[in-house]
């Protein structure tokens, strides 16, 4: 722990002034810059400076801030009770959609990564076809595909044209993380699962899949932000959205700074409480080898 | 099958890896209860002999009939192979997400389908026999090399398998762990299992072998019983790799 470390040589103040007067100037302020506070401070700057830049820019415009507004838009208190505003209903169907997306995009992924490492021609043909084609062609474009070429074919509404899309578009993604993880297992363990006379699928069931869990789940993790934003593309078809419902908003209000600016910040609020998530589940499956 | 019949035919065995020949018209049979110990230089086919043996490597050419049953591509000749067939490899192999209790109840539990409550009576039983039932809920990393060899070695006798193979056990190890695994060795050969050890331990094999085999460039070059073997090899390049790992 670099934190602790660092908090327990600042107490212990001789050696720890000793520490630094060891260092030479360049490496005493690397070492300052890499301290928790220093950290704080930088990003504070950064931050201030964007939202500054955001400021002077509205004021050349002439624009108006007119941020009381916003919180109606998140939920209300009106004589009735409690309601929720339109953003966080626009917030569950994101969540909904990428959770489903996702969901289908694991399944997916994974009979695409088994294809792949199947072994057979036939499987691993099928299996590069379809990541290559899926994965060289635009998600918007993909979109268009779903929309307007296969859901009049197959009848189905634009939210499930939506859904299929994102599921499809990641599931490629998705399968080449389930590959690297898969691969990044010793072959020894294999052997020893095949020796004991396990199926491939014993195998990959009870030995292979659980120790590539680990080599997998920062990648994923940055595949399911990935999708979370992603999934703003189908505002271009009017599924009622995070983003679709930004669009409607502004184009009734004309807030457009302050609800892009508050559409972003629940995205990133989303995507930051799953990275934590996950970083828990990292320790938890952090198994030495 | 009776008494003196060959578990393990091996007749005319090729290997091929690519242009390489791993194995050059091998022929080995080996009864029930016999102790076979294969030598000989790196490379010379030795580990991939026995891994034909459980089909971890398939042979290019010749016949492979172990315990009545001829390996070929058929799936389930294959998987019934491996279940009466225990492995044990110089990379000991322990799966590490499971606790050594996991490591040798999963494979009874899932293939052979017995139940935990039996699975973990046997694996007990094992662990026993190889000297650490206290280190039953650990996991493979907190033991060291010796130990997790014996674990290895458990975890292949809770398949109950009539066959084991050894794939250089010992080569992995610290010295001072050796002898652990050779003794645990030692007393399964006692127990009338059918061995067949990949290893240069000498002293295990004079102890414990009815038949040593050298091989070289594929090919077995002289099998005989250790007594014939050690004092009075044939073949000159035998005599110059005993030499050269009995000198020190």
């Amino acid at each position: 722990m670099p934190n602790s470390s660092t908090r327990s040589l600042q107490t212990q103040s001789p050696g720890y002034s000793r520490f630094i007067a060891q260092m030479s100037a360049g490496k005493r302020l690397s070492f300052y810059l890499k301290s928790k506070p220093a950290s704080v401070a930088v990003y504070l700057i950064v931050v201030y400076i964007i939202v500054q830049a955001a400021l002077t820019g509205a004021e050349a415009m002439g624009y108006t801030w007119r941020w009381y507004r916003i919180p109606d838009y998140l939920f209300q208190l009106t004589d009735d009770g409690f309601q929720w505003g339109e953003i966080s209903i626009g917030l569950v169907k994101t969540l909904q959609l990428s959770v489903q997306a996702f969901a289908l995009a694991v399944v997916l992924g994974l009979i695409v990564a088994l294809l792949r490492l199947s072994g057979l021609l036939v499987g691993t043909g099928v299996a590069v076809g379809y990541l290559e084609f899926v994965r060289n062609m635009p998600l918007l474009v993909l979109l268009y595909l779903f929309y307007y070429v296969l859901g009049p074919i197959f009848k189905f509404d634009r939210y499930t044209a939506s859904l299929l899309c994102l599921a499809v578009f990641h599931s490629a993604l998705v399968s080449e993380i389930f590959r690297a993880g898969i691969n990044a297992v010793n072959i020894g363990q294999w052997e020893a699962a095949k020796s004991i006379g396990m199926s491939s699928a014993q195998a990959y069931r009870y030995i292979i899949l659980p120790q590539s869990i680990k080599f997998m789940l920062p990648p994923m993790t940055g595949e399911a932000v990935h999708l979370i934003k992603s999934s703003a593309i189908v505002s271009v078809i009017a599924v009622a959205e995070l983003t679709t419902i930004g669009r409607n908003i502004i184009s009734d209000t004309y807030l457009s700074f302050e609800i892009w600016f508050t559409i972003a910040a629940v995205y990133m609020v989303v995507t930051l409480i799953l990275s934590v998530f996950v970083t828990f589940l990292e320790k938890k499956y952090a198994v030495a080898t | 099958m009776q008494e003196d019949a060959a578990i393990i035919e091996i007749r005319n065995l090729d290997k091929f890896f690519g242009k390489f020949q791993a194995l050059a018209d091998v022929s080995l049979s080996v009864r029930s209860g016999e102790r076979v110990v294969i030598c000989g230089p790196s490379g010379s086919g030795k580990s991939t002999l026995i891994r034909c043996i459980n089909r971890l490597e398939e042979h290019s050419a010749g016949q492979l009939t172990v315990d009545g049953i001829e390996l070929d591509d058929e799936t389930k000749n294959i998987r019934a192979v491996r279940m009466e067939v225990g492995m044990v490899f110089q990379q000991f192999n322990l799966f590490p997400h499971l606790t050594v209790l996991e490591n040798l109840t999963v494979g009874p539990m899932r293939v052979r389908k017995i139940s935990r409550r039996k699975a973990e009576e046997r694996a007990r039983k094992y662990l026993e026999r190889v000297h650490i039932p206290e280190q039953a809920e650990k996991y493979p990393a907190q033991l060291s090399g010796g130990q997790q060899q014996r674990v290895a070695i458990a975890r292949s006798l809770c398949m109950e398998p009539r066959i084991m193979l050894f794939d250089e056990p010992t080569s992995a190890l610290d010295p001072e762990m050796i002898n652990e695994v050779l003794d645990v060795m030692v007393e399964l050969a006692e127990s009338g299992m059918t061995m067949i050890c990949v290893t240069h331990e000498m002293g295990f094999a004079r102890k414990v072998a009815d038949m040593m085999v050298f091989m070289e460039e594929g090919r077995i070059i002289e099998s005989a019983p250790p007594a014939e073997f050690f004092s009075s090899p044939k073949s000159e390049r035998c005599r110059m790799f005993l030499d050269q790992i009995l000198e020190h």
